[in-house]
């Protein structure tokens, strides 16, 4: 090829574009931002439904209550995971921090989901109040996926179907713990049913169409 | 060229998770002191040019031609295609470079973006080489190719082509100009243009596609 397309005269050309420029903020603090969030969301939630309705729940059955941890961390870390896959030369590996937070959510929703088998004293869902979990979950994690992206534009994730695979368990992870303050039942085969469902629409949603809108646009 | 690709100063669980994720096969252990200390140097430049200075950016693109170089090769790239990969590269860097951050390894954020570039390199050429004749049979079936008829039917289509690109819109026809028959970089064709560099490569595309469907009936 002739003189123009050497190393040296692009290096040139791109110095001369030279502008400063505004450094990308570590992912821990973008992750806290998004948490902010969905912190004021569940101070409103609260505010409506106040804390005591959750909280009898939760001594009733701790296993919900450990179930909601687990979704808050797996929210937390799946969140942490798509920011830092955002960087380029970050390592695919942050994708397995969610993992073990995901397992205790899903364990302690399974194991609250036998309980009830076993002693079936409480009002467990019936399938219309089931849906209405369904609809509140995939509600809340359109909004809370669309401000994760918005908050991922300026990044530069090279597996944007993994980073959207993180966003999408971040926000339904996020949406079933906002769940919990208003959840007016216990955890039956069909709410779990519907709860696993929601995550995996909000998930596959988010890797179909968040790849395409996390793909590196530079080609 | 021996460098190292251990980070200056990583962060813990970052640099646990990328641990076995780095770029291994250019890193000489002999030679990791002076490895460790140009890495130094790299990032450091290369967090001087974000801030907008310009002698240190220049630096260190020509410091990164190298490591590009590497990580193409030991994907696979031809050595025909490494200019391509490192002109790629550097218009990559070029555009994300609020991405890095100066804490971190400059050399593993380089590679990550080197071996993206590198594997768009090798998918376009299996495109093209499911499209073209090799070399050496074109030879072969063609080796009468200075005769004075086949010199007629050259300049003929060279005719037929001029006017197929003036015929193209205006946008396709400056960037086939620019890039094609004057063998500009992206960067010198978009500083000349005034046109962005992601514009001219899609008028380019749209060109050729044109320009391929007119003559070869291909969609």
């Amino acid at each position: 090829m002739t003189e123009p397309r050497l190393p040296e005269s692009l290096i040139q050309s791109l110095g001369d574009q030279l502008t400063p420029v505004r450094r990308l903020p570590p992912p821990w603090l973008r992750t806290l931002g998004w948490l902010l969030v969905v912190a004021v969301i569940a101070v409103g939630l609260f505010a409506h439904y106040g804390v005591s309705h959750m909280v009898q729940r939760w001594v009733a059955e701790p296993d919900i209550a450990v179930a909601g941890v687990g979704a808050v961390m797996t929210a937390v870390c799946a969140a942490w995971a798509a920011f830092s896959l955002g960087v380029p030369g970050r390592s695919w590996r942050w994708t397995l921090l969610p993992l073990p937070w995901l397992l205790v959510w899903v364990g302690a929703s399974g194991l609250g989901c036998m309980h009830d088998w076993l002693g079936p004293s409480a009002h467990v869902a019936k399938f219309n109040e089931a849906s209405d979990c369904l609809v509140f979950i995939i509600s809340f994690s359109v909004p809370l996926s669309a401000l994760l992206i918005w908050l991922l534009r300026r990044a530069y994730p090279l597996r944007p179907v993994l980073a959207a695979i993180m966003v999408g368990l971040a926000s339904a992870a996020a949406s079933a713990a906002l769940l919990e303050i208003c959840h007016a039942f216990a955890v039956a085969a069909t709410d779990l049913l519907t709860h696993a469902m929601a995550v995996g629409i909000v998930v596959v949603l988010n890797a179909l169409m968040g790849g395409r809108l996390l793909q590196p646009a530079l080609k | 060229m021996s460098v190292s690709l251990t980070a200056p100063c990583t962060m813990g669980l970052d640099s646990v998770l990328s641990r076995r994720d780095r770029t291994p096969s250019i890193v000489s252990d002999t030679a990791a002191p002076l490895g460790d200390m140009q890495e130094r140097e790299r990032a450091a430049w290369m967090a001087a040019a974000q801030g907008g200075d310009r002698r240190a950016y220049e630096r260190v693109l020509a410091s990164s031609v190298p490591l590009i170089r590497s990580v193409a090769r030991r994907q696979g790239v031809v050595v025909d295609l490494l200019d391509d990969v490192v002109q790629e590269t550097l218009l990559t860097v070029h555009r994300v470079r609020h991405t890095y951050d100066p804490t971190r390894s400059y050399d593993a954020w380089l590679a990550a973006l080197a071996g993206r570039r590198a594997i768009d390199a090798l998918r376009s050429q299996g495109r093209r080489g499911s499209r073209e004749v090799h070399d050496e049979h074109a030879y072969d079936t063609h080796a009468d190719i200075d005769d004075a008829t086949a010199a007629t039917e050259r300049e003929q289509e060279a005719r037929r082509l001029r006017e197929a690109i003036a015929a193209l819109p205006p946008g396709q026809r400056e960037a086939v100009e620019q890039l094609g028959l004057k063998e500009q970089s992206l960067a010198e064709a978009s500083a000349q243009t005034g046109r962005q560099t992601g514009a001219l490569k899609v008028n380019l595309h749209r060109a050729m596609k044109a320009l391929r469907s007119r003559f070869h009936g291909e969609p």
